[in-house]
């Protein structure tokens, strides 16, 4: 941690926030709060300087002219590139994880994206909605991700990038794979509060950040229960 | 009426009626749809000869629509779709059933608003606010704004009354002047119905600038787009109108955003001739709306029903219960939207201290919800089992779309 307290920084949420992206937030915090480490979350509008000495970035989805906003204005800070070069942890999600990449589309032009992820989305020929599951990388050490989908991109993986995971539902990036990573930065198309679904994802995270392997176990009987009724809705969906 | 359009409009009545005796529904949708079939046009037939308001929104519509239905009601007889039937087969089967009326008041779902304002030809439509819903298929905010901009433009003699706190609706209803095509802006007046929800309008659908608020104003920082002085306002347990005059509203319908429908309610009337003196005392006459705000006595509990549908209407319905145990019940069926991300946009510590219980198809979604938000709760599996978990007295119950028409199933579908 970068400071007495691990501070996590939302990126524009008046731009970059569409589908309950706060949530992202409030569970990193909560999470860390509950295991005694003093948290600070700070909401950094598109107006303001982007601090660079954070430990947690968090990006969220958003309409396409918000995210192409939100790209120039990411470059043009240069914040999250020094951030990253010490070693902040980066979490995308859908806009957010597109951004991340080298290039992407927002009504129908092609923009530059951040150049911090070896990835660049198109616009797919369907739009992707519902449920998207898929088996993480083993490398990871986290069982499987569920979430809700809703993009109409595509996404092509460089060399310099693994997939998060394997497509068991929904499409991810094409259908084949899902979401992105690369040392501690990590993207996903599992929209919105993805985290509420993925509690093992939110402490991979803060294991990132915290450079703690052993983290005290938390009560997660209702996200337990949650990921066991969505899979079983998935399955349940796959044999109708 | 021409003669197709006649057979059309009665055996669109006797399919309604067939459907209520059959208990398949209350026949606000089939008996339209069966009429739409045999004449396409029916809907613009029957609207002709009558003076119609429209209302549509995300947020407040079927409510808005009965107050206004309650407030023009002082002219003469008004056709309205009460059902919350708000698609044009909705429009068709009410337009129907009620025969000849010289007025109608009709709740529009926002995506229908353009092809509506083309089969009715309005004489007012009310447009009361834009914000997320739905997102796994609805039309995206800005997106919906500005297919409300285009419509209106098509139609530059409807009278507008359209919401001040809301930058979306002042864009939607403030389209440019085209001189070269014969478009002139609509008349709009503006009512402020305040507005708890502000996070969907922080980027100008102008110049995709910020918008900045400071107090009830706001102001893009990046092109001329401003908050418009209102001539309707709230004030206190009242409503003021343009000439100033205060007008005392005494609603049976809780909370503050029901006395801003009410303005709407007024303002809306007003452009047919209705005085907001003769109005406003039949406003209070509405007690509750296909189910909503309805009260139930069971087992010793007084049992009230409040809708809330997406992040701006749970704001309004925690500001308009009481310090009661509350149930709360969320599904995620296609009428209420697949995806429950939206739960983690609502901020639900109002709830803390109260004894909260949660049910329905995703209530483990609401479960890790109201555990990250520190709020305690006890998870039940059926209605009978949240009224047996409470004290006698009042039990506040809060839910979705299908969750309320569950809910309200149990309850006799009290109206």
């Amino acid at each position: 941690m970068s400071t007495e307290s691990l501070r996590i920084v939302w990126i524009y949420p008046d731009l970059l926030s569409t589908y309950g992206d706060r949530g992202n937030a409030l569970i990193l915090a909560r999470r860390a709060q509950l295991r005694g480490m003093p948290v600070e979350v700070l909401e950094v509008r598109s107006d303001q300087r982007l601090p660079a000495t954070a430990d947690i970035y968090l990006l969220g989805g958003g309409e396409d002219g918000p995210q192409a906003l939100g790209a120039q204005r990411l470059i043009a800070d240069g914040g999250l590139h020094r951030a990253v070069a010490q070693g902040s942890v980066v979490f995308g999600v859908c806009a957010g994880y597109q951004l991340l990449g080298t290039s992407f589309f927002a009504k129908g032009t092609r923009y530059a994206g951040l150049e911090l992820l070896d990835i660049s989305s198109d616009r797919g020929p369907t739009r992707a909605v519902g449920e998207l599951a898929g088996e993480v990388d083993p490398r990871l050490g986290i069982p499987h991700l569920t979430g809700f989908e809703n993009h109409g991109g595509r996404t092509r993986l460089g060399a310099g990038v693994s997939p998060l995971a394997r497509v068991t539902a929904g499409v991810g990036n094409d259908g084949v794979t899902e979401g992105a990573w690369r040392g501690k930065l990590l993207g996903t198309y599992s929209h919105g509060p993805a985290l509420a679904r993925n509690p093992a994802l939110a402490d991979l995270l803060l294991r990132w950040a915290t450079g703690i392997h052993q983290l005290p176990a938390l009560d997660d009987t209702w996200a337990d229960r949650l990921r066991s009724e969505r899979r079983t809705a998935v399955a349940a969906a796959a044999r109708a | 009426m021409p003669l197709r359009a006649k057979v059309a409009s009665s055996v669109s009545r006797t399919a309604a009626a067939l459907s209520r005796a059959a208990g398949r529904g209350d026949g606000s949708v089939i008996g339209g749809w069966i009429g739409l079939k045999i004449d396409p046009d029916l809907l613009a037939h029957l609207s002709s000869g009558r003076a119609i308001a429209l209302v549509s929104g995300t947020n407040g519509k079927t409510t808005t629509t009965r107050l206004t239905t309650a407030a023009v009601g002082v002219l003469g007889r008004v056709a309205t779709n009460s059902f919350g039937a708000n698609m044009p087969t909705g429009h068709t089967s009410a337009l129907a059933k009620a025969g000849s009326t010289p007025y109608a008041v009709l709740e529009v779902d926002e995506h229908y608003l353009a092809q509506v304002l083309e089969a009715t030809e309005p004489h007012v439509v009310a447009l009361l606010n834009l914000s997320r819903d739905q997102l796994d298929r609805a039309k995206e905010v800005a997106m919906m704004a500005q297919l409300w901009r285009a419509a209106l433009v098509r139609h530059p003699d409807v009278r507008v009354v359209a919401n001040a706190d809301d930058p979306m609706v002042v864009w939607a209803a403030s389209p440019p002047a085209d001189p070269a095509h014969g478009h002139v802006p609509p008349h709009v007046t503006w009512f402020s119905a305040g507005q708890r929800w502000h996070d969907d309008s922080w980027v100008c659908p102008e110049c995709g600038s910020t918008i900045e608020r400071s107090g009830e104003q706001w102001r893009c920082t990046g092109c001329p787009l401003h908050r418009p002085e209102p001539q309707w306002t709230v004030e206190d347990d009242g409503v003021l109108d343009p000439t100033g005059a205060w007008h005392k509203v005494q609603l049976q319908l809780p909370g503050k955003v029901n006395l801003g429908n009410a303005a709407t309610a007024l303002a809306v009337a007003a452009e047919f001739g209705v005085r907001p003196v003769d109005a406003v005392s039949r406003l209070g006459v509405v007690t509750s709306v296909a189910g909503r705000y309805a009260q139930v006595d069971r087992d010793g509990r007084n049992i009230r029903l409040l809708l809330a549908k997406n992040p701006a209407s749970w704001l309004e319905a925690f500001d308009m219960a009481d310090e009661a145990p509350t149930l709360l019940s969320i599904n995620a069926r296609d009428p209420d939207g697949l995806d429950t991300s939206w739960l983690f946009d609502v901020d639900f510590s109002p709830l803390r201290g109260r004894q909260v219980l949660i049910t329905g198809d995703r209530a483990y979604d609401l479960a890790v919800r109201l555990d990250v938000n520190a709020v305690p709760f006890q998870h039940v599996r059926s209605f009978d089992e949240a009224v047996r978990a409470v004290p006698p007295g009042r039990l506040e119950v809060i839910a979705n779309y299908t969750a309320f028409q569950d809910i309200r199933a149990e309850l006799d579908r009290v109206n």
